[in-house]
């Protein structure tokens, strides 16, 4: 049997967790469903096992936060930072996802069905992130690395204070960041939107996405400049 | 820091069972706010005269002396039925005149709220304390403000626990901090506003009292408040009639909403919902920041 | 000569106490660059200290303690509340966090070893864990910053406890900042940014706002480490007693506190001097919340910002802190501002390298140019040359045993057997802004200003 349930309704979360952490990968389990998450924070942070998680229902704040190896399906929506830091791996939330989605995320792929709310993708290091939905405001801000795709549309000040990593938006954007300016797609961008979107599951047309990048006008102190500090 | 809980039934059988959905919610709100938890019910108007919620701060009171000396003073039936340190005190006396007696004859009394259709209960201890102490769980009515409270800068005593009420009917929970509380006083005393605490919710209290007392609608006041209200909020208004939900641009303080036919449930984290009635078919969404939102009961 | 002439040739220089020539040179340099002036090192204006108290040696009513054979215990444990594995260390002086890019591999490597001598910790700072300081240090406290620099799960597993920064003395407020010329490629890698651009850091964390949402954090990074690692907040002071009852509402297990005249490698210099109270107030506000949250003993406190010598340890304990974190002094005693350094077993002048950066041995303040001559502050391969982990270590192995010495030497002068018995009743202050914000009584009064009748 490579399969488990633990229902939060009557086992402690401390339990799933260390149970992630110490047992699951030396019992051989490749499946593990949480019944009744019922908003519960802190849903499988810091996995680090070739496991697949589904959580039924809504997690809270920080769901597959510090995420390494693994995989986690969130069927209903997410809290604040689902999937924060992570390093790895895959999340998918099938409902929305709240405030700072996929922050500081350095590797992996989180995707998200429905919308995202504020800062999404804040602090990005080199993650992907997939939107079918909208984002809103200060989505991308200060995103270090790493590429995001929004299906919907964007809020205010998309991609404020932007590095390296590259916004890819169909709909509509609200207001670009500080630094933030739309760029001319090439050849690599559609392919880069066509994997992430195949990835996510999804199959829009990448020529229907615009490209968002740093102006790179921020990266040094400039009294000239005018900059805003 | 806090946690915030609304509940607005639409179904008029709902409205027996008001309390019970609600203090499930309250206690999912208390690692947010262990300090201290208040709640504000609204249920069907008075037909005449004014209701006073009451808080003594002592074990115990004596409440019906109290509706004793009114009568004997000034001639005007009242009615005041309490249990340990709160009571409801009703009567048909001009508001203004009923305050006044009562700051002169029980100074030490606290005047939680005021109006025809509020009743409003807040004191220190945990939710599920709070909630005991005044038997949340059998309260009826249309619509509920309920707040969890971990104090920030100001003390932990029952006054600053919200809801913080302004003139009749109104009151307003805070999830936030704000950073301009001490200019905002300062600015509405010169207009005649009394403050009772140093709390910054309150001057978000008083601020929208000012306003309206300027004849804004309660929505225009709440715009105005963008701009001068400095900081970052959630607050869950409730009226007479309405229950109004608004978050600052930043939106870094939590809320979400669900929404069926029968019922409107707002709360900062969705583990206070998760109990609720039908909630798995429930339109479950966060509100947008700098939106007005209103249910009317 | 007639007197006329004689009156001229007197030069009259009547200086201005507002308008000095410290205010001449910062309106100078605000007009020819148009861009505030960054800096390192912690405020350097004079502000009420632990100079300003003094400790209440044994007398006829109290009795001392010989030295060596009559024990005066240093042992201290963080970390009791919650966590499972607590930081057990041998003496109450750590070292705070101090990132590496700020400081050269060197230097964490040279921390590490000094700090495993002595039995006590080091602390990452706003750019991850380095493998270096992971080896050489037995103990190694891992920062969770606003900008996350670096921040990953693995490094997690591998520390000994974790420190959520909501900011530091220097800055309260105030996000970290690098400028480029010390965005090496190494750094540049562990931060995720382009080599050479200046970083520019985040105030706040990504993922929370609020005491609120903090204690939800701190619940994670337990479930991460499945509850064995304390988790430390760390404050820069402000509103301190506030600030320190919600951090424990929200779950600390150890709360640092860093006084305005705690340090920094690179900072606006307004905000270095403007923003923040003195480590002497923000002490005593920090165990007045603990002290009413009943919770002195089972949370821990952790002060810094400006902590020299020995005597400042011994009256930081007295106050009520449980250890004390230091970093401007470590980096004294690893050579910061010493006129030499040694390269290849030679000593060598540092002179002429202060000057070409317009300052001179005593004076230098400017680990934000990476230029530092004695190799601490810089990523100069070059320049990290001059302060090889051997020597480093050993300096401030040196520099930690003798305040370690000097704390047991006036705690048993106060007769304590346990350097975590000195109390604040073993201290009067000396002056009455250090009386009044330290809720001391002026030395020979029984009077505290604003607290007790004179």
């Amino acid at each position: 049997m490579d399969s488990m349930n633990f229902d939060l309704a009557t086992t402690p979360l401390r339990d799933l967790n260390r149970f992630l952490h110490q047992e699951a990968e030396a019992q051989g389990i490749k499946h593990v469903t949480v019944l009744h998450p019922d908003g519960a924070h802190n849903i499988a942070v810091g996995l680090n096992a070739p496991v697949a998680v589904d959580i039924e229902g809504h997690a809270g704040y920080y769901a597959a936060g510090m995420l390494k190896h693994g995989e986690v399906t969130i069927h209903g929506n997410a809290g604040t930072g689902v999937a924060e830091n992570m390093m790895s791996g895959k999340v998918h939330v099938k409902g929305f996802a709240s405030v700072s989605a996929g922050a500081s995320a350095h590797g992996g792929l989180l995707v998200v069905d429905g919308d995202t709310s504020l800062r999404c993708g804040i602090s990005l290091k080199g993650g992907d992130i997939v939107v079918g939905g909208s984002v809103g405001s200060f989505s991308g801000f200060m995103a270090q690395a790493g590429r995001m795709v929004i299906c919907g549309n964007a809020g205010d000040a998309l991609g404020d204070s932007l590095y390296e990593a590259v916004i890819y938006v169909r709909g509509t954007i609200k207001s670009l960041g500080a630094d933030a300016r739309i760029e001319e797609m090439t050849e690599s961008d559609y392919q880069a939107v066509g994997e992430l979107l195949a990835a996510a599951g999804y199959s829009y047309d990448p020529h229907e996405f615009k490209r968002v990048a740093s102006a790179k006008s921020l990266y040094h102190w400039n009294a000239d400049a005018n900059q805003e500090y | 820091m806090c946690g915030i809980v609304g509940l607005l039934v639409k179904t008029p059988a709902l409205r027996a069972r008001l309390g019970a959905m609600l203090v499930p919610m309250m206690i999912g709100m208390t690692e947010r706010g262990p300090d201290s938890a208040g709640l504000a019910v609204f249920s069907t108007p008075l037909v005449s005269g004014h209701k006073y919620s009451l808080y003594s701060g002592t074990a115990s009171f004596d409440w019906e002396g109290l509706a004793a000396q009114l009568f004997a003073h000034l001639r005007v039936s009242a009615k005041c039925e309490g249990h340990g340190n709160h009571a409801v005190l009703i009567t048909e006396l001009a508001s203004a005149a009923v305050r006044q007696w009562l700051k002169e004859n029980f100074p030490a009394l606290h005047v939680l709220s005021c109006g025809r259709a509020i009743d409003l209960y807040k004191d220190i201890g945990t939710p599920g304390e709070v909630a005991q102490r005044y038997n949340f769980g059998s309260l009826q009515g249309s619509h509920a403000v309920g707040h969890t409270r971990m104090a920030t800068e100001s003390a932990v005593t029952p006054d600053r626990a919200h809801p913080f009420t302004a003139g009749e009917d109104f009151c307003l929970v805070h999830n936030g901090s704000l950073s301009n509380p001490y200019g905002l006083r300062r600015k509405l005393e010169t207009e005649g506003i009394h403050f009772e605490t140093d709390n910054d919710t309150e001057a978000a209290c008083r601020f929208l009292e000012w306003r309206m007392r300027e004849g804004d609608v309660l929505e225009t006041a709440i715009q105005k408040g963008f701009e001068e209200l400095d900081g970052f909020y959630t607050f869950l208004i409730g009226t007479e009639n309405k229950l109004a939900l608004v978050r600052d641009p930043f939106a870094c303080k939590p809320a979400i909403v669900a929404e069926t036919d029968d019922y409107v449930a707002i709360a900062s984290e969705f583990r206070s919902l998760a109990h609720l009635p039908d909630v798995k078919n429930a339109h479950i969404y966060e509100p947008n920041p700098e939106e007005i939102y209103v249910w009317t009961a | 000569m007639n007197d006329n002439e004689h009156i001229l040739k007197h030069i009259a220089k009547e200086g201005s106490a507002g308008y000095d020539r410290k205010i001449m040179d910062y309106i100078h340099n605000a007009a020819t660059h148009g861009l505030y002036e960054i800096r390192g090192m912690g405020a350097k204006r004079a502000v009420p200290n632990f100079d300003d108290l003094v400790l209440l040696g044994a007398s006829l009513s109290r009795y001392p303690l010989e030295g060596y054979r009559e024990k005066c215990s240093t042992k201290t444990i963080l970390g009791t509340r919650f966590a499972s594995k607590p930081i057990e260390l041998e003496i109450p002086i750590t070292i705070a966090g101090m990132s590496f890019g700020a400081l050269s591999a060197n230097v964490k490597e040279s921390l590490g070893r000094a700090a495993t001598e002595l039995g006590t910790s080091t602390t990452t700072g706003d750019g991850g864990m380095t493998a270096e300081e992971r080896q050489s240090s037995k103990t190694l406290v891992y920062q969770c910053l606003p900008s996350r620099y670096g921040f990953n799960p693995d490094d997690v597993r591998r520390a000994d406890a974790i420190e959520i920064v909501i900011g530091q003395g220097a800055k309260p407020g105030g996000g970290g900042m690098l400028l480029g010329q010390k965005i090496s490629p190494r750094v540049a890698k562990m931060r995720t940014l382009p080599e050479g651009i200046d970083q520019r850091s985040a105030c706040r964390h990504p993922d929370w706002t609020g005491p609120d949402d903090l204690v939800i954090k701190i619940q994670e990074l337990r479930e991460m480490t499945d509850w064995e690692k304390p988790i430390y907040v760390k404050v820069g002071a402000t509103r301190t007693f506030h600030d320190v009852k919600l951090a424990v509402h929200a779950g600390a297990d150890v709360i640092v506190v860093d006084g305005m005249q705690g340090g920094t490698a690179a900072t606006q210099t307004c905000f270095i001097e403007h923003v923040g109270i003195p480590t002497l107030a923000a002490l005593r506000q920090a165990v007045d919340a603990l002290e009413d949250l009943n919770m002195k003993g089972k949370v821990q406190l952790i002060i810094s910002g400006g902590v020299r010598t020995g005597a400042d340890v011994a009256k930081a304990l007295a106050m009520g802190a449980d250890a004390v974190a230091i970093g401007q002094g470590v980096l004294y005693a690893l050579g910061c501002n010493h006129d030499a350094y040694t390269l290849d077993g030679v000593v060598h002048s540092a002179c002429n390298d202060y000057e070409q950066m317009g300052t001179a041995a005593g004076y230098c303040h400017h680990c934000h140019t990476g230029r530092c001559p004695v190799g601490i502050t810089t990523q100069d391969e070059q320049l990290a040359q001059r302060l090889m982990p051997d020597l480093g270590a050993k300096r401030l192995k040196n520099y930690l045993k003798t305040l370690n010495m000097e704390l047991t030497t006036l705690a048993r002068a106060c007769g304590k057997q346990n350097v975590h018995h000195l109390e604040r009743e073993d201290l009067v202050a000396m002056t009455i802004e250090a009386a009044a914000m330290a809720r001391l009584p002026l030395a020979g009064t029984d009077w505290i200003p604003g607290y007790s009748k004179f």
